[in-house]
């Protein structure tokens, strides 16, 4: 089995909420908010309430789309804000870019409905993030394996999902390491496959160390060896 | 000007949970990720401050966040603000006031408060790394902040302050708005402030008396204690007899349903024995009950955290039909047992219940008795629902949760990391 030149670090996350100055009681207003507020409430109302909603398999995909069925019972509009996946976008800009472009295409043509007062507002928050080992690291499949099981959710989001933005790659930390540390292409590419939507953060784990079982089982036997490359162990800092 | 004692009993009395015992509750991985979130925050001092030891949702949060944050390693103190009766009527006053109530304040008010708080600017340390001051009652302690220490002071809200009585209001912003942040339990809550606000939920504690588990034995005897039969479903709402609780109209909509289904229903709460208004709440809500038999109105004291349990995890169905909430804990509380919930959309409520994903919401008496027999027709889907809700408080509304948040809110400010 492959050992590593750098260690895969895992990190751990955690999410402080900040509520802002800025709500929308209509679409309308939701456009206006969306198209003004910072990357940090993009970023806090779809990768992070993703992620703090990880449980919910059916349905819930951002506080935008969440908010268009339950408050302003727009459903069409849920769908096509719903439809968005978080895992298409390596920046903000383009994720916001997207909203807006949902939300003034459905005003557009349902104008009789964009000034029509939600049940409740909509509050625009955004999240501030910090990072912090999580005191484990792996230069191996098995030490990676092990750090998996281990790994808080937050921790494991933030390293298989809202990593795509920090790496700027449509891929995530686990993938990018074992493609980069260990040279485990094919593995890093399933990894990269598993679906978020539709598997709660404890199933998506539990389908990554199947995967990861499944790759040990082939190189059982075979004898050690090192694999140089470049990884992201490296590339987390506090943000 | 006489003072009572400010020794916060509760913290002292309390059983100690090791953290460790939360492990099997929310997984080592949890335990894991606060240990290295308090790691750089080891030896840093914090000083916790309200204005009372017992009783109240703010000093059952306390009495187990101080020690749990203790085990970590900050240097936390809970301290509790002294005051005499008259510091005690104000505060009460302006609490009604704060949420929206009618009242006159006078000078004499703002001059009594303001006595107070300098007296225990006198008495009270002030000086950790971290100072949280809780609720409206100690915030003028900021005017005793020492202007060359580098601390950091926050003002926890735990009330809803969107329709303030605007005099009371702007007395107290003029010493809110001089913290380094403030934080509240909703964006709804909020006020526009000039610092930096952030959202903190409240928290259920999974190992208190009221919300660990129990052996069955004892729901089955606490049920046959109030003559509830195990055997037909149980909707219940646990509250105060209190009119914004509504319990008439759950009663009205516990009729609706009656015509389709053998169910019991189950209205227990205090806060009618020491409250005139509650009695008479109670009064109606019998009167309303007449005639029924399989309507079980229950008035508990006011401390009963394992009948409450009991009844929570003993029922089918947990309503919470409130014309106006606060945060609304008692929601958490019942989807924490996996219970199906429908609760109105008001308040903190729709944060814990989301529509269709982790209970259903309802705007009135039909739509209550609408969502009722929906779930007891559909049983598989309340159970999904269920699951979902425990999922959604075990990530969101327990006490390790809050203790996180702390942990991340003290990272942040001191910039630790």
């Amino acid at each position: 089995m492959n050992s590593a030149a750098v260690p895969f670090e895992f990190f751990t996350v955690a999410h402080l909420t900040r509520i802002g100055n800025q709500s929308a009681a209509t679409l309308a207003e939701m456009l206006a908010g969306l198209e003004v507020c910072s990357d940090a409430s993009i970023f806090h109302h779809t990768y992070q309430t993703l992620g703090s909603h990880h449980f919910l398999t059916e349905g819930f995909s951002n506080d935008f789309a969440q908010w268009a069925l339950a408050d302003a019972n727009r459903d069409a509009l849920a769908e096509q804000l719903a439809a968005l996946d978080i895992r298409d976008y390596i920046s903000i800009a383009a994720l916001r870019a997207d909203l807006c472009r949902v939300v003034r295409d459905y005003c557009t043509e349902h104008p009789e409905f964009a000034n029509q007062t939600a049940l409740e507002p909509f509050f625009f928050c955004e999240s501030v993030e910090v990072t912090v080992p999580f005191g484990r690291t792996a230069t191996t499949l098995d030490e990676f394996r092990d750090g998996i099981t281990h790994l808080s959710h937050s921790a494991f989001y933030f390293h298989f999902i809202s990593s795509r933005l920090r790496l700027q790659l449509r891929t995530n930390d686990f993938s990018h390491w074992l493609a980069d540390g260990l040279g485990l292409q094919e593995l890093a590419d399933r990894v990269n496959r598993v679906d978020i939507y539709t598997n709660t953060l404890d199933s998506v784990r539990a389908k990554l160390i199947r995967l990861i079982d499944l790759e040990r089982g082939k190189h059982d036997g075979n004898a050690d060896s090192h694999t140089s490359g470049r990884t992201n162990g490296d590339s987390h800092s506090s943000r | 000007m006489e003072t009572q004692t400010a020794t916060p009993a509760a913290a002292q009395t309390a059983t100690r949970i090791p953290l460790d015992d939360y492990a099997g509750v929310i997984g080592a991985g949890e335990i894991e990720e606060l240990r290295a979130l308090a790691k750089p925050l080891r030896g840093r001092a914090v000083e916790m401050i309200n204005s009372t030891a017992v009783g109240g949702g703010v000093a059952e949060i306390l009495n187990r966040l101080v020690p749990l944050a203790e085990e970590l390693g900050l240097r936390i103190r809970w301290d509790v603000m002294t005051g005499g009766q008259d510091f005690f009527e104000v505060t009460k006053g302006f609490h009604n006031a704060l949420h929206g109530a009618p009242y006159h304040a006078t000078q004499k008010d703002f001059d009594v408060f303001m006595a107070y708080n300098e007296a225990n600017r006198r008495r009270l340390p002030l000086d950790a790394e971290f100072m949280v001051i809780h609720d409206p009652q100690p915030a003028a302690l900021i005017d005793g902040r020492d202007k060359n220490a580098a601390n950091h002071w926050i003002w926890r809200c735990h009330i809803d302050l969107s329709h303030p009585n605007r005099t009371v209001w702007d007395f107290l912003n003029k010493h809110v708005s001089r913290y380094d942040g403030a934080i509240f339990s909703s964006p709804e809550f909020a006020r526009r402030l000039p610092i930096p606000q952030y959202l903190f939920y409240p928290a259920i504690d999974p190992l208190s008396e009221k919300n660990r588990e129990l052996p069955p034995e004892f729901i089955a005897q606490t049920l046959e204690r109030y003559q509830i039969d195990p055997f037909r479903p149980i909707i219940t709402q646990i509250s105060r007899f209190d009119r914004l609780k509504d319990p008439v109209g759950v009663v009205r909509a516990y009729r609706i349903v009656k015509r389709y289904f053998d169910c019991q229903l189950v209205l227990a709460g205090g806060g009618a024995s020491d409250d005139p208004e509650g009695a008479v709440v109670l009064q109606e809500t019998l009167e309303a009950a007449q005639g029924d038999p399989d309507i079980k109105v229950l008035e508990l004291p006011a401390w009963a955290p394992l009948e409450v349990n009991a009844l929570q995890r003993g029922s089918t169905i947990v309503l919470q039909k409130s014309l106006r909430e606060g945060f609304g804990l008692t929601v958490s509380e019942a989807l924490w047992k996996k219970k199906p919930v429908v609760a109105s959309a008001v308040g903190g409520i729709p944060t814990q219940v989301i529509h269709k994903h982790t209970g259903l919401l309802a705007h009135s008496v039909e739509g209550t008795a609408y969502q009722i027999r929906f779930l007891l027709s559909h049983p598989e889907i309340a159970f999904r629902l269920a699951e979902h809700g425990h999922a959604h408080v075990k990530e969101n509304f327990l006490i390790t949760q809050n203790l996180k948040r702390y942990l991340t809110l003290f990272l942040t400010l001191a910039h630790a990391v």
